[in-house]
């Protein structure tokens, strides 16, 4: 799993995933503005997905375009790391996933944007622009948060630790790929190690790395992702919308 | 034009050129400058003036106290059904049959939010608070759209609400663009601009829909069906049963009367309609030449009623999905405070 | 400029900002609305995505409401016609001869 097509899937996934956890919170947020800004989140993921979907599926050479690769594959066919099929939680757990993702993609997006592919390189220099403003997002909750109230801290560092092992995934080896995600690793500690101390919370400290999600090897948190997303589209084989 | 609103014929543009018409009206109304009241100026006549020349009340002006009142429940009123009314679509975004329908209306509800913000904002200016505003409805003493309280039952009603809410909405909106409150004006105005694409989109839903597979068709008959009636009722009781009716537009916050606005979204309807495909669940529903308007069967007002008094299908459930998010998200806004006050002594140590 | 000198003091965890928006590179910030944030990082957050969805601008700037101090519309006439007569602060005052270019 390093070809480009699997690669760009994998991005794509992440991003569709991502997408559709964030959109839960709509009519939900802590704060009619927070509404507001999750969407904004939301819609640029989504934006990231459609792209990815799409040239993936022109890699493939199938004829799938973003809508078959969104809609009519099963949990086990989905490439997304394992953080963003996560339940939302709380407003401290939603951000910490942001905050893990976003330092992730940044990197990530910004190399994309010098690779040798040309149509990755544009979404890159479209996205890495986006994952900024997650990130700055992100973090500025996360500091809120940890450095708030005594229930905030507690409920950020909760939301930390759990988020935490999920992280390992995003950086295993693929030297074959456009971008090599064990490149981005000191990358992104030093963006959330940074962002965590200033937040007055710790670095967890856990051997645990739940991986699999590049295989197809899902939490059990997926698949009703899938049924509620493809649900309506499944159920007119065919149809246009 | 100016003062005279719409004729009854559409201005160049439709309804976005009715707005832009009101825009420019609110510039040509701002430019025929009135100096200050003077000293002994009777404060009164001098706001009644101000409307009689369909000129703007701005938020320090003397304006009688029922007028005060009166915006903020309406402002209210039509802020809170902004937020309110993101959920029966909300209800539809982690199932959107595809990634262009998901982004559109995720967007569109996102517009809505935002809505209800300039609205809150609006009604500030009249000397309550957003807090309380949001108290006023958490605890039910403030109202919001009778619509929403109807349910999404499926994809084809996210198609209806774009086309028959959005528009009926659009229809009563688009007046307000002139309404004699400035704040509230300039509010509309924006609103009516970003709505534009709503109700584009709830059309096109359908379109496809109704041009779709015998299922998918179906979908958007029975959407119609069921969202035409409680989409006539969003105008209000008839005109002889309206109570705020006379004073508001003798002070030009109301531009017209709820059958009137009713008229002209039926007739605007019908056209719409039969492109589609679809038919009006009304059989005397029927062109008066005579008139020149449809003649059409009025909603059930008495379903109407029960529905504002709490009794619809949807409205404990709405209200309760409203008032535990502003729950569960107190312990964020108490942090953000918290956090917010901490840097602010840590600056003022510094300095 | 402050359109909430009335209102009600609510010791509010989340104060009331106004916002200015430059549109476009070469024009002036100008009032676009209001909104809520506990500080002034999250309410410049705010008014990106509450103000400029449609990239409507440039550059924002937030102020806190409770910061603007307004004159009354009862002292208009004392405040603002001393500048009435001042035409020549006004670049339509003056004549320009034909021909000359990129004044």
């Amino acid at each position: 799993m390093s070809g480009p097509f699997d690669f760009t899937l994998a991005l794509g996934d992440d991003a569709l995933i991502a997408a559709q956890r964030l959109a839960e919170w709509t009519t939900r947020a802590p704060e009619m503005e927070e509404d507001i800004a999750l969407a904004n989140i939301a819609l640029d993921q989504l934006g990231a997905a459609r792209l990815l979907l799409s040239y993936a599926g022109e890699l493939e050479g199938a004829g799938r375009d973003e809508d078959a690769l969104a809609y009519l594959r099963d949990d086990r066919e989905f490439r997304n790391c394992l953080l963003v099929e996560l339940p939302n939680g709380d407003f401290a757990v939603t951000m910490a996933k942001l905050l893990v993702l976003s330092a992730y993609q940044l990197p990530l997006y910004t190399a994309l944007a010098g690779c040798a592919d040309e149509r990755l390189a544009a979404i890159g220099a479209k996205t890495r622009k986006e994952s900024a403003y997650h990130l700055d997002h992100a973090a500025l909750w996360v500091r809120r948060l940890g450095d708030g109230t005594e229930e905030s801290h507690r409920r950020m560092q909760a939301g930390i630790d759990q988020v935490w092992p999920y992280a390992q995934e995003l950086f295993a080896a693929q030297p074959q790929a456009p971008v090599d995600p064990a490149s981005l690793r000191a990358d992104f500690d030093a963006t959330v190690s940074a962002v965590l101390a200033e937040a007055t919370l710790t670095v967890p400290d856990s051997a645990w790395a739940p991986a699999g999600g590049r295989d197809g090897l899902h939490t059990e948190h997926l698949s009703y992702l899938l049924a509620e997303m493809q649900v309506l589209h499944r159920a007119h084989p065919g149809a246009r919308w | 034009m100016y003062g005279n609103d719409f004729s009854g014929e559409d201005a160049p543009g439709g309804l976005l050129g009715e707005v832009e018409a009101a825009e420019a009206a609110l510039r040509a109304a701002a430019e025929r400058d009135r100096g200050a009241p003077g000293q002994d100026v009777d404060l009164a006549a001098y706001f009644a003036e101000v409307i009689d020349a369909d000129q703007k009340i701005e938020p320090r002006d003397w304006m009688p106290e029922a007028y005060r009142r009166t915006l903020i429940r309406q402002i209210a009123q039509h802020a809170h059904s902004e937020i309110i009314g993101m959920q029966p679509e909300g209800n539809w975004i982690s199932r959107a049959p595809s990634l262009k329908r998901k982004a559109i209306l995720l967007a569109k509800v996102q517009d809505e939010a935002g809505h209800g913000l300039y609205l809150y904002a609006a009604a500030e200016t009249l000397g309550i608070s957003r807090d309380e505003l949001v108290e006023l409805l958490l605890e039910g003493r403030q109202k919001y759209s009778s619509i929403f309280n109807y349910p999404t039952l499926t994809w084809a009603d996210v198609g209806a609400i774009g086309w028959l809410v959005d528009g009926a909405a659009i229809v009563n909106q688009v007046p307000l663009c002139r309404c004699s409150y400035g704040p509230y004006a300039r509010a509309m105005i924006r609103v009516c601009k970003e709505e534009s694409f709503h109700q584009r989109q709830g059309y096109e839903i359908l379109h496809m829909l109704a041009h779709g597979t015998p299922a998918q068709k179906a979908m958007a008959q029975d959407a119609l069906d069921r969202w035409w009636y409680p989409s006539l009722a969003m105008f209000g009781p008839p005109d002889g049963d309206s109570t705020h009716s006379a004073q508001s537009m003798a002070w030009k916050i109301k531009r017209f009367s709820n059958d009137e606005l009713r008229q002209r979204f039926v007739d605007m309807c019908v056209g719409q309609a039969e492109v589609l495909g679809l038919t009006i669940p009304d059989p005397d529903l029927r062109w008066n030449d005579e008139r020149q308007a449809y003649d059409f069967t009025q909603p059930d007002y008495a379903e109407l009623m029960r529905v504002i008094s709490g009794d619809g299908p949807c409205n404990r459930l709405r209200m309760e999905h409203r008032r535990r998010a502003h729950t569960e998200g107190a312990w964020v806004r108490e942090a953000a405070a918290a956090y917010a006050a901490k840097q602010a002594s840590k600056e003022k140590v510094a300095a | 400029m402050s359109e909430r000198s009335e209102r009600l003091s609510v010791s509010d965890h989340s104060p009331l900002w106004e916002v200015f928006v430059r549109a476009r590179r070469g024009l002036a910030h100008t009032h676009v609305g209001s909104l809520h944030a506990p500080d002034a990082e999250l309410a410049l957050r705010n008014a990106r995505d509450l103000y400029t969805r449609r990239q409507e601008g440039v550059s924002i700037w937030v102020v806190p409401a409770s910061s603007i101090t307004a004159s009354s519309p009862d002292e208009k006439d004392a405040f603002f016609d001393p500048a009435a007569d001042k035409v020549y602060r006004h670049p339509t005052f003056y004549d320009v001869p034909e021909g000359v270019a990129h004044l």
